[in-house]
């Protein structure tokens, strides 16, 4: 494992400047852009009350102002062969590419959640989340995660509500469950 | 002492004994689990703490703690691929153990290593905890002011390999903590009423750990599974004890101090305690091939750092590592706001935790040494299943706050947040922190200038405060001479040394 992350240390050492990780670069304008973000919103704050001794605008005029510089440095450093050091795991196999496409999936099955859950409710958004996660990551029997899905998403929404007291609205399922 | 008693006392009952036991089983299960640490384990499982009573909730949450903490080292044992910086020490030698037909006595001395640092570090924290509030309940606001940014900067500084990279995530954190209305005025809520209150930092700690991590699981899934032990029952013979109880006292030692300052961490004692137990040993010719002190010492300087971190947790309300800021929010949640009047405040409270640690410790080894082959199933379960369950467990623990669909959405976009912190190598910890903390700096400041009036001197007024701010210039000045001495053309990539060492390791046995 360590082995094969450390191979790109030695490369960045050996290339020198030329090999760059050009991912990087969005790293760094996204920091510039949130900074930026967060000193336009200060820029539109008003003074406090007389008495305030710390105007609402002082910390996200210096953490703007950071996020700035930092993603400027981060910027000249990544021109310079900086290369970041992804994190392990005991799941991760950093020998390979990576697999952007499954995030993607993943990412959008769990937007499928969010968009749906008001209407439909946590026991068959919850049961569509597990199968279509547990499908997307290669699990290749549907019928039997949707079944195990909707166990979980089911009996958590009884286990909240009776054991716990905690009452999940039920979405479309009002007055069945 | 009979603050103590009388928290045993509290926490004793039959009741609390089941939400003990079941905090022990459910931290265990959640921790054993590849990908999830002890923060994780304890974000995800903290929404089931809220419906009950405080005292049950307090009780529960400490076998939560302990479990999800002893999971991790069986993980990192039976699996060669440690997920927490803090058991890569542990897996050394403990795969090792196992590969070499030892697995039951390396979770063994694990387990039993853990209990003794635990109790040790525990008794440390009772005597401890209150005498460190006395002293830090006399200081004012520019000291603790002076205090946080030392904080914020240790854990930002200190470790990880990449300073730039920590302070990006201290920054994006104190960013995410400035949403909200404290102010008075709304800032960067972007006119949305559900952020008036904040984010919540168990939707932001949950994001990042739980979705962050399944969504670069998925990019980087491993197609070949794991080699996993087998495991039978835990034992220890007559030698291995006699080769144990050393290694676990010097391991709480090393582990505690370390613990309690405030760039604690485990990484550190861990690597020296296995260091010390290599050099000492009489079987040196065993280390690299499965020393049993090579798993004793660590893990017990592991689990004694862990007791250490609530040191400076409970008496100064400073996390100092992730499972620490956790920690905090849970007990904010059972409404103990950790601090120098804690103990004056939520007396009866405090004592109670302080008995449940005690009671989860032991009801850890009572319950888990048997269990051990059962946990080891554990580890079969497959990935997809694993990481979906992730997923939804992580969603219903969000949603089940508020609500909304909106806090979901959050999860998301935080979420996404994580996966991009793991794939440009940006640590965790100094986000964390920097949420919490964030607003509370700026809480003290304005208390500091309210008082002097806006006179701004006030912040180095106070005799600590000065020396608070010498100890924080003089690791700026170690930052700054540190990135000056590095050739410009060959600018670090890694300079922890616990990565060389693991590096180093897994080569010689390969």
């Amino acid at each position: 494992m360590t082995t094969t992350h450390h191979e790109p240390a030695a490369e960045a050492r050996t290339a020198g400047p030329r090999l760059v990780d050009k991912a990087q670069y969005g790293l760094a304008a996204f920091l510039v852009v949130v900074g930026a973000y967060v000193l336009v919103d200060a820029v539109g704050l008003e003074d406090g009350f007389a008495d305030q001794p710390v105007q609402p605008y002082a910390f996200p005029y210096v953490v703007g102002a950071v996020l700035v510089l930092l993603g400027v440095l981060l910027a000249v450093a990544t021109a310079r062969g900086d290369r970041p050091e992804a994190e392990e795991g005991e799941d991760v196999d950093l020998s390979g590419g990576s697999d952007w496409r499954t995030v993607a999936m993943l990412a959008g099955v769990f937007l499928l959640n969010v968009l749906l859950i008001d209407l439909l409710g946590w026991a068959i958004t919850g049961a569509l989340l597990f199968a279509g996660a547990a499908y997307v990551l290669g699990s290749r029997t549907p019928v039997r995660d949707l079944a195990i899905g909707a166990a979980l998403s089911v009996g958590t929404w009884y286990g909240f509500y009776v054991g716990l007291g905690i009452p999940i609205p039920a979405g479309i399922l009002d007055g069945v469950l | 002492m009979d603050l103590l008693l009388d928290g045993l006392a509290n926490a004793a009952t039959p009741t609390n004994l089941f939400f003990a036991a079941l905090g022990v089983l459910l931290g265990t299960a959640v921790g054993v689990l590849p990908g999830i640490g002890p923060a994780m384990s304890i974000a995800l499982l903290l929404p089931i703490t809220y419906s009950v009573g405080p005292d049950s909730a307090i009780i529960m949450f400490a076998g939560i703690y302990y479990g999800g903490m002893y999971g991790g080292s069986t993980t990192s044992i039976l699996l060669n691929t440690p997920g927490e910086s803090s058991s890569v020490v542990t897996a050394i030698e403990g795969n090792k153990m196992a590969k070499a037909g030892r697995a039951a006595q390396a979770l063994a001395t694990a387990a039993i290593g853990s209990f003794v640092a635990g109790t040790i570090g525990t008794v440390l924290l009772v005597l401890l905890a209150p005498t460190v509030a006395d002293v830090v309940v006399k200081l004012g606001a520019p000291s603790y002011f002076a205090i946080m940014v030392l904080a914020l900067l240790a854990v930002t500084t200190v470790l990880g390999s990449s300073k730039l990279r920590g302070f990006i995530a201290l920054f994006l954190g104190l960013t995410i903590g400035l949403v909200g209305t404290t102010t008075g005025q709304a800032r960067l809520t972007g006119g949305q009423p559900l952020l008036a209150d904040g984010i919540d930092i168990v939707v932001v700690a949950v994001a990042i750990f739980a979705i962050g991590e399944a969504l670069w699981v998925a990019a980087h899934l491993r197609r070949k599974p794991l080699e996993i032990i087998p495991v039978g029952q835990p034992w220890m013979s007559r030698a291995d004890w006699k080769r144990s109880w050393a290694p676990w006292l010097r391991g709480t030692a090393f582990g505690f101090p370390f613990g309690a300052l405030p760039a604690g961490g485990a990484e550190v004692p861990t690597f020296l305690s296995y260091i010390t137990e290599r050099k000492l040993s009489k079987h040196p010719e065993e280390f690299g091939k499965g020393a049993i002190e090579g798993v004793a010492g660590p893990e017990a300087a592991n689990n004694a750092s862990a007791a250490g971190t609530l040191v400076p947790l409970l008496a100064i309300g400073l996390p100092t590592t992730a499972t620490a800021a956790i920690i905090l929010v849970a007990f904010q949640s059972y409404g103990i706001q950790p601090g120098p009047q804690l103990f004056e405040n939520s007396g009866p409270l405090v004592w109670t935790l302080l008995a449940s640690l005690f009671i989860a410790n032991t009801l850890l080894l009572v319950l888990n040494l048997p269990m051990a082959p059962l946990w080891a199933k554990l580890l079969q379960i497959p990935r997809p299943y694993l990481y979906a369950g992730i997923l939804f467990f992580a969603s219903l623990g969000a949603y089940s706050v508020n609500f909304q669909a909106f806090d979901l959405g959050l999860l998301l976009v935080f979420g996404l947040l994580g996966l991009a912190m793991r794939r440009f190598g940006i640590p965790v910890l100094p986000l964390i922190v920097g949420v919490i903390l964030g607003p509370r700096l700026e809480e003290q400041l304005t208390t500091a200038l309210d008082i002097s009036g806006g006179d701004v001197s006030t912040l180095w007024g106070e005799p600590v405060a000065i020396v608070v701010y010498v100890v924080i210039a003089l690791i700026l000045g170690a930052v700054v001479l540190g990135a000056l001495r590095k050739d410009p053309e060959t600018p670090s990539v890694d300079d922890r040394p616990m990565a060389r060492t693991g590096a180093g390791t897994s080569d010689r046995g390969e």
